[in-house]
Order: C-alpha cells, then sequence, then structure tokens
C-alpha cells in the first residue's frame, strides 16, 4: 500500500520481436483459419489478376477494326469477366469475414488473459495502479492491436507472396536489370531498420503518455463533485491540459518520425524504377547478350512496380506494427504480472474452521524501513468478538489486510486452528471470514444479485430474509422494480449508508465460521444500527469476529479489545477492566462526550 | 492545413510524372536513340522521386501536426464540459461511459483525422484526375462508367445505415467492459475475500465476447463496402468494354482508346479503394464523434436565473423545499429552517433519510422541485456557480484524494496559502501523522490516498475544507472514521479557527452535533424534529431514542 508503486518499477524493456513473437503465438492459435484465409486471399487476389488478361483478349476482339469486331465473342469474354468479378468479390468479401474473425478471436483472448491475471494480482498492485490505466490497457491498447491484426496479417503473407513471384519474373527477363535491387534493397533495408529503431520508443512513449492521461481524467472525473465544488476546474483541466498536449505531442512526434517510413520507402523503389528505366532503355540500346526488347523493359518495370507495391506497404505496416508493439508490451505488462503467488503445494484448504485465531509476533511494512506493525500478538478463541480500537493510521486496518491475507507478514505468524495461514490455501483462508468493509462496493447488477454475490447457491427467500435483517428491505420495496432494479453507477438515489447495509446483507448471506467488520456501520444511523443490531448479534453468534469501530457503544460488549497504536498493542481487556484503570482506552472513551 | 494538403497535392502529382517519364522513354527517346536524353530523362525522374519523398514528408508531418492540434483541443473541449457538467448531466451519461468517450472515443477520431489527412487528399485527387484524363478519350465512354456512381453511392449510404448504428452498439458493449474491468478494480479485496475470481472470470468473459460479437457485426457490415464497390466499378469496366466494342464497331472511337481507356481505370480504382477504406473509419468513428459532441453539445441544466431576494439576516434559508431525484419519490419533503452567520446546523437522521440531498441542494448540484433556498437572501439559482461554490467548504461522503503530494490535496489548486495549509492541518488533527512522512506536506499520496487510512483520508479532506476558508463549512459525515478522541480534538479546534463560518455538519454520531445551534431531525425526507439539544430532548421522540442508544450506556 505505501507508495513505492509496483506498476511503476521500471522493468526491463520487452524487445519489439519478443512482443510481436507473442502476438503471433495468439495469431498461431488459428493457423488454419488463418490459413484459409491466406488461401482466399490469392485466389482473390490471381482471380482478380485474371480479369485484365480476359480483357485484354475482350480488346484484342474489338482491334479488328471498324465493322469487324465479332460482337459474339466480345459478349463471350465479358459475360466471363462479370464471372471472374463476381467471384473475385465474392471471395474477398469472404476474406474480410474471415479476417474479422479471427482478429476478434485474438482479442478476445487477449482481453481474457488481460483480465485473468488481472484479476489473480495480489492486492498490493491495485493499491497502487491508476485505474483509468488499466482501462487504457483492456480497451486503447487492445483495439491498437485489433486493427494492426485485422488490416495487415493477411497484407504481409500475400505481399511476401508477391515479392517473390515478380522477384523470379524479373530474373527471367533481365538478371542484369535486377542487379540494380542489389543496391536499393539493402538501402532499404538499412532504412527501416534505423528508423524502427528510432521510432520504437516514440510509439512506446504515446501509449504510456495516454495511459497517464487517461489515468489522470478518470480520477478527476471521479472527483467532478468535489473539484465543482472548489471551483478547482481551471486548474484540473489546467493539469489535464498539460497531460493532454504530452499526449498528443508523443502522438504527433511517434507520427513525425513513423510517417517517415512510408516516403521513404517510396523513395528508394522510385529511385529503383527510375534506374531500371535509364538503364534498361540504355540495354536495348546496346543490344546484344545482355540486350532486352522494348517489351520485355516495359514487362520488367510492370514487375518492378509489382514488386515494389508491397514493399512500400511494408513501411506503412511497419509503423503500424511499432504501435502495435508499444500498444501489446503494455497488455503483455499486465500478464507478466506476478499473480498471488500459489498456494505451497503441501498447503491444504482449512475446512471445518473452528475459528481460534492467534498471532505471534507479527510485523509488518508496506514500504520497507517504515513498520506499520509492530509485534503483534493475540488470541481470538473460537466464538470470541474481538474488537481492534485505536487512533486513526495506527494500523488497525492492515491487521485485517493480513487476516484476510491481502498482505502477507514480514515476521511472525497468524495461525487459524493452529494451522500457519500461509501454509493453508488461501481461498479457504479468505473464506473463512465474511468481511464487511467501511469502503462498500457495489457493482452493476440488481440489487438482488448484489444481496447474493456472497453464497453461489441462494433462494429469493433468503435474499429477502438477508434484506429484512439488515433493514433495507424498505429502500429495496421503495425502488421501481424492486429486488430486481439495477444499481448502476450513476447511483446518486443510493447513499453511502444504504450501500453499507446492503453490504451487510450480502454478509449475512455468507457462511463463512468468522467475521470482520471494518468501521461496516460508519454511515449507518444509530436507529437503524439499532435496529439491525439483533440481526448483527445473530450474525455474530458463534463466529470469531474481528470488528474495528469508532462507535465504541459497538464496542462495549467485546470479549477482548485490542487497543492499537503506532503499529503496536498497547492495552488489551474488556472494557470493564480497560475503563476502570487509566488507559488510553479510557481517554478515548471519555472523549465523546466532550 | 491548407498548405500542408497543398503539399500533398504536390507530392501526388510529382509521383504522377514519374510513369508518364516512362512512358515517354519507352514510346519516344528508346526508339530514337537520344542516349543524352535517357540520362537527362533518368535524372528528371530521380529529381521527382527526392521531390515526392521532401513533399510527402512535409505533408505527414504538417498533418501529424494538424491532428496533434485537432485532438488536443478535442479532448480538451470534452473534458472542460465534462468537469462543468452538472451532477445530473453525469448521472444520466454514467461516469465509466463519460470516461471511456473521453479515452476510446477521442482516439477513434484521432486515428481518422490522421487518415483522412494521409488519403483524403491523393485519393481524391487520382479519382478525379483519372476521370478527366478518360473524359479527354473518349467522353461516351467516361460516361458509361460514371453510370455506376450513383449504384456505389447508394451501397455507401444502405452500409453506413446498416454500419453506423452497429458501431454505436459496439461502443456500448465497450462501455460494459469498461465499467466490468473498473468494478473488479475497485472491489478488489471483496472479490478476493468472496473468492468470486472464478466468477468475475466469467462475468468478463461473457461481456468479453458480446463486445467481440457487435464488434464483429459491425466490421462485417463494412466489410460489405469495399467488394461491392469493387464489383460495381469493374461490371462498369465491362460495360465500357462493350459499348467501346459497339463503337469501334461503328467507327466511332479507336481500340488504342480503349486500352488507354484501361489504364486509367486500374488508378481509377485504386483510388477509390482508399475512398472506401476512409469510408469504413469515417462511419466508425462518426459514431465516435456522435458521443463526444452528445456530452461537448449537452445543453446547461444548471442556469443562472435571477429570482426574488429576501429580506433578511440569515445566512442560510431553507423555505419548503422538496426534491426528488428520480422524480417518482421524494427524497425530500417541505424542509424548511434558517441560520445566521456562525451559527451551526447539525443533520442527523436514518440512512436514506436525504441528508446529504439537502448539501446537493444547498451547493445547487441538483434544483429542488419546488420551495427555495436562500443564501444571503439571494436565491441559490440567481448566483453565478462559480461565486457559489466559492461560499463553501465542504467534505463530501466518499471525497476523494488525488494522486498528488499532501500540499496539492490541501490546496486543492489554490495557491500561496502556505500558511493557511499548515493551520488547515492543525485543526484537522492532521499535522501529527503528515510530519511523520519523511517528506511532511510534500509527500506524495498513492492513488485514491492508498497509502492512508480511512482516518488519515478523513483529516486530509477536513483540512482541505477548513484551509478553503469559505463562509460555510459543510461536513457530511466526514469524521465517521476518526476515533472520538480526535473527533473531539477537532471539534474544539473548528470552533476556534472557524467561529466566523457559518457550518453544515452532517453526522451519525450525536456527539459531533449536541453543540450545534440548529439540529435538523430528518426522517424518510422530511424534518421529524428541529431545535437546540435541550429542546430535541424534550420534543422530539426520534432524537431522544438516538441519544439514548448512543449515550445511554453511560448515562
Amino acid at each position: 500500500m505505501r507508495s513505492t508503486s509496483i506498476a511503476a518499477i521500471p522493468k526491463t524493456r520487452l524487445k519489439n520481436v519478443r512482443v510481436l513473437m507473442r502476438l503471433w503465438r495468439y495469431l498461431y492459435r488459428f493457423k488454419w483459419r488463418l490459413l484459409l484465409a491466406v488461401f482466399i486471399s490469392f485466389a482473390s487476389n490471381a482471380l482478380a489478376l485474371l480479369g485484365p488478361m480476359i480483357s485484354g483478349l475482350a480488346i484484342d476482339a474489338v482491334a479488328r477494326g471498324a465493322g469487324n469486331v465479332d460482337m459474339t465473342l466480345v459478349l463471350a469474354y465479358c459475360a466471363l469477366m462479370i464471372v471472374f468479378y463476381v467471384v473475385s468479390s465474392a471471395l474477398s468479401y469472404l476474406l474480410s469475414i474471415f479476417m474479422v474473425g479471427i482478429t476478434q478471436k485474438v482479442v478476445v483472448a487477449l482481453r481474457r488473459d488481460l483480465f485473468n491475471r488481472l484479476i489473480r494480482l495480489p492486492v498490493s498492485y491495485f493499491d497502487n495502479a491508476q485505474t483509468g490505466d488499466i482501462l487504457s490497457r483492456i480497451s486503447y491498447d487492445i483495439d491498437t492491436i485489433a486493427n494492426t491484426l485485422s488490416s495487415d496479417a493477411v497484407q504481409i503473407f500475400t505481399g511476401v507472396f508477391t515479392v517473390i513471384g515478380s522477384f523470379v519474373l524479373m530474373l527471367t527477363i533481365s538478371p542484369a536489370l535486377v542487379l540494380i535491387f542489389a543496391v536499393t534493397i539493402p538501402v532499404s533495408v538499412f532504412a527501416t531498420r534505423y528508423l524502427v529503431k528510432k521510432v520504437k520508443p516514440l510509439f512506446r512513449a504515446r501509449s504510456g503518455k495516454l495511459g497517464t492521461l487517461n489515468g489522470y481524467a478518470e480520477e478527476k472525473i471521479s472527483g467532478h463533485k468535489t473539484i465543482k465544488a472548489y471551483n478547482a476546474e481551471s486548474s484540473i483541466i489546467g493539469g489535464f491540459d498539460a497531460l493532454n498536449s504530452d499526449a498528443a505531442d508523443a502522438y504527433c512526434k511517434a507520427d513525425y518520425y513513423g510517417t517517415v517510413t512510408g516516403p521513404t520507402m517510396n523513395l528508394v523503389n522510385n529511385i529503383s524504377i527510375a534506374l531500371v528505366s535509364m538503364f534498361g532503355v540504355l540495354l536495348y540500346l546496346i543490344g546484344g547478350p545482355i540486350g532486352i526488347t522494348l517489351g520485355n523493359l516495359s514487362s520488367f518495370t510492370l514487375y518492378s512496380r509489382k514488386f515494389a507495391g508491397p514493399i512500400n506497404e511494408f513501411g506503412n505496416i511497419l509503423s503500424e506494427l511499432q504501435s502495435a508493439a508499444a500498444a501489446a508490451e503494455r497488455v503483455m505488462r499486465i500478464i507478466d504480472e506476478a499473480p498471488e503467488p500459489p498456494d505451497a503445494e503441501e498447503a491444504a484448504a482449512l475446512s471445518g474452521v473452528q475459528g481460534f485465531v492467534t498471532a505471534r509476533d507479527v510485523n509488518f511494512s508496506y514500504v520497507e524501513g517504515r513498520p506499520i506493525l509492530r509485534n503483534v500478538e493475540f488470541d481470538a478463541p473460537p466464538g470470541k468478538t474481538v474488537a481492534i480500537v485505536g487512533p486513526t493510521g495506527g494500523g488497525k486496518t492492515t491487521v485485517i489486510n493480513l487476516l484476510m491475507r491481502f498482505y502477507d507478514p514480514d515476521s511472525g505468524e497468524i495461525r487459524i486452528d493452529g494451522t500457519e495461514i500461509r501454509e493453508a490455501a488461501r481461498a479457504s483462508v479468505r473464506a473463512a471470514y465474511s468481511m464487511v468493509l467501511q469502503d462498500t462496493w457495489l457493482f452493476c447488477g440488481t440489487v438482488y444479485e448484489n444481496i447474493a454475490y456472497s453464497r453461489d447457491t441462494v433462494t429469493r427467500g433468503e435474499v429477502e430474509e438477508a434484506a429484512r435483517a439488515a433493514r433495507i428491505d424498505g429502500y429495496v420495496e421503495s425502488l421501481p422494480d424492486g429486488y430486481d432494479s439495477v444499481l448502476d453507477e450513476g447511483g446518486m438515489n443510493i447513499s453511502k449508508g444504504q450501500k453499507q447495509l446492503i453490504s451487510i446483507a450480502r454478509a449475512m448471506l455468507s457462511d463463512a465460521g468468522m467475521l470482520i467488520l471494518d468501521e461496516a456501520t460508519s454511515n449507518v444511523d444509530t436507529r437503524t444500527e439499532m435496529e439491525i443490531q439483533r440481526a448483527m448479534l445473530r450474525l455474530m453468534r458463534g463466529k470469531t469476529c474481528f470488528v474495528i469501530a469508532h462507535r465504541l457503544s459497538t464496542i462495549v460488549n467485546a470479549d477482548i479489545i485490542l487497543v492499537i497504536k503506532d503499529g503496536e498493542i498497547i492495552e488489551r481487556g474488556n472494557h470493564a477492566e480497560l475503563i476502570s484503570r487509566d488507559s488510553y482506552y479510557k481517554q478515548m472513551y471519555s472523549s465523546q462526550f466532550e | 492545413m491548407s498548405g500542408g494538403l497543398f503539399v500533398k497535392f504536390l507530392g501526388a502529382i510529382v509521383e504522377l510524372v514519374i510513369p508518364w517519364l516512362l512512358a515517354y522513354l519507352i514510346d519516344t527517346v528508346a526508339p530514337a536513340n537520344d542516349v543524352p536524353m535517357i540520362v537527362i530523362c533518368g535524372a528528371v525522374m530521380l529529381a521527382c522521386a527526392a521531390a515526392a519523398f521532401i513533399f510527402n514528408i512535409w505533408a505527414n508531418r504538417t498533418a501529424a501536426k494538424v491532428n496533434r492540434n485537432v485532438i488536443r483541443d478535442l479532448r480538451h473541449d470534452l473534458f472542460a464540459k465534462i468537469c462543468y457538467l452538472s451532477c445530473s448531466r453525469i448521472d444520466a451519461f454514467t461516469t465509466p461511459s463519460v470516461i471511456s468517450r473521453l479515452t476510446s472515443n477521442t482516439y477513434d477520431v484521432n486515428r481518422m483525422v490522421g487518415i483522412m489527412q494521409r488519403m483524403g487528399v491523393r485519393a481524391p485527387i487520382l479519382l478525379i484526375g483519372g476521370i478527366i484524363i478518360t473524359l479527354t478519350l473518349d467522353p461516351m465512354l467516361t460516361l458509361v462508367l460514371v453510370c455506376t456512381l450513383p449504384f456505389i453511392v447508394l451501397v455507401v449510404w444502405l452500409v453506413s445505415k446498416k454500419g453506423i448504428p452497429r458501431y454505436t452498439e459496439t461502443y456500448l458493449a465497450q462501455d460494459k467492459m469498461v465499467r466490468t474491468v473498473r468494478e473488479n478494480v475497485t472491489g478488489i479485496r471483496i472479490i478476493k475475500a468472496l473468492s468470486k475470481t472464478e466468477h468475475e472470470t466469467a462475468r468478463f468473459e461473457g461481456v468479453n465476447n458480446e463486445l467481440s460479437l457487435k464488434e464483429k457485426r459491425a466490421a462485417s457490415t463494412m466489410a460489405l463496402s469495399n467488394p461491392l464497390m469493387n464489383l460495381l466499378l469493374n461490371v462498369g469496366l465491362v460495360a465500357v468494354i462493350l459499348v467501346g466494342a459497339w463503337r469501334v464497331n461503328a467507327d466511332l472511337t479507336e481500340p488504342g482508346k480503349i486500352i488507354a481507356f484501361m489504364t486509367y481505370f486500374t488508378i481509377i480504382l485504386n483510388a477509390l479503394i482508399s475512398i472506401t477504406r476512409l469510408f469504413v473509419i469515417y462511419s466508425k468513428s462518426s459514431a465516435s464523434a456522435k458521443r463526444i459532441f452528445e456530452v461537448i453539445n449537452a445543453p446547461d441544466d444548471i442556469t443562472v436565473t435571477p429570482s426574488d431576494k429576501l429580506e433578511t439576516n440569515d445566512h442560510i434559508v431553507f423555505d419548503g423545499v422538496s426534491f426528488s431525484y428520480l422524480k417518482k419519490r421524494n427524497n425530500l419533503t417541505d424542509v424548511s429552517f434558517s441560520l445566521k452567520h456562525g451559527q451551526t446546523l447539525g443533520i442527523i437522521g436514518d440512512v436514506g433519510s436525504g441528508k446529504s440531498t439537502i448539501i446537493n441542494l444547498l451547493m445547487r448540484f441538483y434544483d429542488a422541485d419546488s420551495g427555495a433556498i436562500y443564501i444571503d437572501g439571494e436565491n441559490v439559482r440567481a448566483i453565478a456557480p462559480e461565486r457559489l461554490y466559492n461560499m463553501f467548504g465542504v467534505v463530501f461522503q466518499n471525497d476523494i484524494i488525488f494522486s498528488a503530494s499532501i500540499a496539492e490535496n490541501i490546496d486543492f489548486y489554490k495557491s500561496g496559502q502556505e500558511e493557511r495549509r499548515y493551520r488547515a492541518a492543525a485543526a484537522a488533527q492532521a499535522d501529527g501523522f503528515i510530519e511523520e512522512f519523511g517528506d511532511g506536506f510534500l509527500h506524495k499520496l498513492a492513488v485514491k490516498g492508498a497509502d492512508l487510512s480511512g482516518g488519515q483520508k478523513q483529516r486530509i479532506l477536513l483540512a482541505r475544507a477548513f484551509a478553503k476558508n469559505a463562509p460555510v463549512l459543510i461536513l457530511d459525515d466526514s469524521s465517521s472514521a476518526l476515533d472520538y478522541k480526535t473527533d473531539a480534538a477537532m471539534r474544539k479546534a473548528i470552533d476556534r479557527d472557524c467561529a466566523a463560518a457559518t457550518k453544515v455538519i452532517v453526522a451519525q454520531r450525536v456527539s459531533s452535533i449536541k453543540h450545534a445551534d440548529v439540529i435538523l431531525v430528518l426522517k424518510d425526507g422530511a424534518v421529524a424534529g428541529r431545535g437546540t439539544h435541550g429542546e430535541l430532548m424534550t420534543t422530539c421522540p426520534e432524537y431522544r431514542e438516538i441519544y439514548k442508544i448512543q449515550m445511554g450506556d453511560i448515562a
């Protein structure tokens, strides 16, 4: 939690090629479809090339001159052409559909992999990452990849085919003229490599800056009301403008250099053509063994255009691949992030939890050198309620973080029923508790779904009963669709207290053997709290409970009260014991009546 | 911008000179055996290649700059508009949708502007140039070719009519996907605690597939345009050959012209293919642009309207205010109270009884449905927003900490108030823990203040409200995470440092509002009791009950 951002620790840059290879592996999963797509593309191109050939024949038939044109032959050729073009168009449509399909499959797989890793990352990752940046990766970056894949993948294959084909044909016409390419091709290879090296960091910066911008915007838009209240719009917009300029400049800069690639390739090709034309005509004039005919020269230049076409495109494709690689790198960064370490092999799932929790000499710090908990020790016998109190920032919530294994202690041990929790399956440790936090979390779904979330199988009746017990039933029934009303993000019609009550109803459904309440009722008014007290007591009965609360009325009945200050337990005992002596607890307690 | 277009135009023209020179070489120079001319032609071709290189890079760079300015301004306009948008408008758009409009949709437009500039000039030049040249060859044949154009327009119209709504659907699905990820990021603790990882994975899978399906449908629709346009044009070409054959037979034209026609036809076809690509990108981004402009053009629903002035010495007056968020059931009904300068209003009541709604209306985040709210006798509807907001120092429920330094979070973008910042932090009981950070006020807080405990966050927020030193101090349940001791110390500090300010305090604890000059007890949006602590203890059973529950165990 403490500052040093895990996401921000610079890591070795992933190599361009390795990123693209990993992208390729996604494509490779659909190799047969891809192969078919390439095949269709060849067929479609070949048919499209046959069209002009037939039109040539038709023109030959026309060329017999006025009055001599064989109209039936022309008609026949024309009919044939129409057939060819129809088939070719159909094939090219088929190809597009195929590529859309493959691209979507890859994109779905990428998003799935990203999300599946994301949700398995340790809590510390989320404590440090900007939500907007994560969202930018799963939307913008993956879109960039998709755009490249759908347009470029097949182009690369057919391009290679065309280049090789025309090269061979040029060789058969005049090996001497092909020598010109022995000069120009290395030049373009060299130029490309130089540009790629130069442009890659620019594309990376472009994705990164956009992520930062989106992170900023997300944060600020979430604080919309506060910004209004403080008339801070212009400063916030100023901050946005600075990042926006950075992002736009980074975009422009990548484009500025990226778009040099296309014209450079074009230049090399145009030079080749100029040289081919000049030397070709000279060869024609020289004649002899290396001489060529004008017809040959004409075909050679046609082929060299064909040869140049894809190479020219490669320039553009390359700059698109660059941006895809930069985007993919950001996606891979999350996919490569270390998930919560797997449970030890001998880790057994806790089952039939009695709820005897012990902590021995627990030390913990979020950031090295800034200890948050020191030598924390306690015993929580089954069924007892442990209240954790103390000044804010003393480390109360950190205890919960450790109990739930959101973080693991630096030293010391925490045991449930004698089992060290790091040696038990993590999911089973977490399942041992039901938990209500101060920062309630509801998702966009119906009220019913939100309450039922804590259990896999639940009946309508049980959900309604939990809602009644948590005193939220009246509110829910007042909603237009009752339990089926959707709680959307714009839920200004639900207060923080109501959210807490829904969270409590959710916890009531859970069948976990222990309970954690971290300021669970801080925004619930006292009357409602009293009303749900009975249900809470029923919820707590027989369970080991850890309660963090400032409202001392909720903790006076606790079996054990731990007073945590500056990371250490300074006092412990029950209310009667603590209040009877001159304790810190007593000071805290009496201050509420001042 | 027009300069860039002209340069792009030059680049396209220069490039067209190269094949023309080649034809000239083969047709005229080579048969004449004119070696110096060959070298000159070669040199001119090389010069053209170099010129094309320079012009194209120049044009691309200009385009990149234009694109940068366009997108920067667009994003600025959108973000600025969002900042000034009313709360109810944001509610209507929903926050995640607003965010995705700002991030994904602007990016689409960015791409479009870039590609439009790169291809949008070249393709039309080639298309129009090609058609003009064919016109000079044989107008009749050109006419045949041009006959296909209405059909092409029809295809474009039909495809976009189907395609654009599908892209709009895609964006809705994308909103949903982004929202799901966002929920998972914010709710990670609960999800892990309940071992719902598998469940969430399955939920995402559904959203992911839905988005993909929508994208696939939209892209498949657009995929129709290219083959269809190609086909139409090729059919046009076949028609040209047929008509040409007839005309040659009737001695109205020569075969050579048909051959030349074919060459230019290829140029026209390629241009048209580029235009199709442009059109696909345009369709996609026009749906994006629509979403952006929906926000930018959203009318202000909170407008300043001159209104009656109330003759009063009171600072804040609520006069019979009723309000409903969803316009179905009242969230506030007929609430009235008045506060003098420097007085404290305490608001207490059940969950959902309308406590925060009073603040929303006082600050005019929403407009009351009936009744009126006055500050110094002025109706809030008649006060310009900036002046209105300046009157309040406020801490909301769920208020936000930015990932900036503590100083920035407290100053909140007001400069030159170092002195005030220290006093505010001390009053909020925050100076102690701030000093514990090695870098004190310069300490950079983590995202969402994740490196602070709940109580520390609240104290920073309180310091922010104090530092503003506004005539009205509003604290909406802002000490719930403070222990009693800290809370009591803070209350003393407020009494000392903010004596002049009129205070509105929403609280759960009686102790937080017990000393208020006026206490409002709310029940289901209506006032159940109004008065001082002493008065309410005798007149308001609800208040008495709350007090007894909270203080009972020592009384």
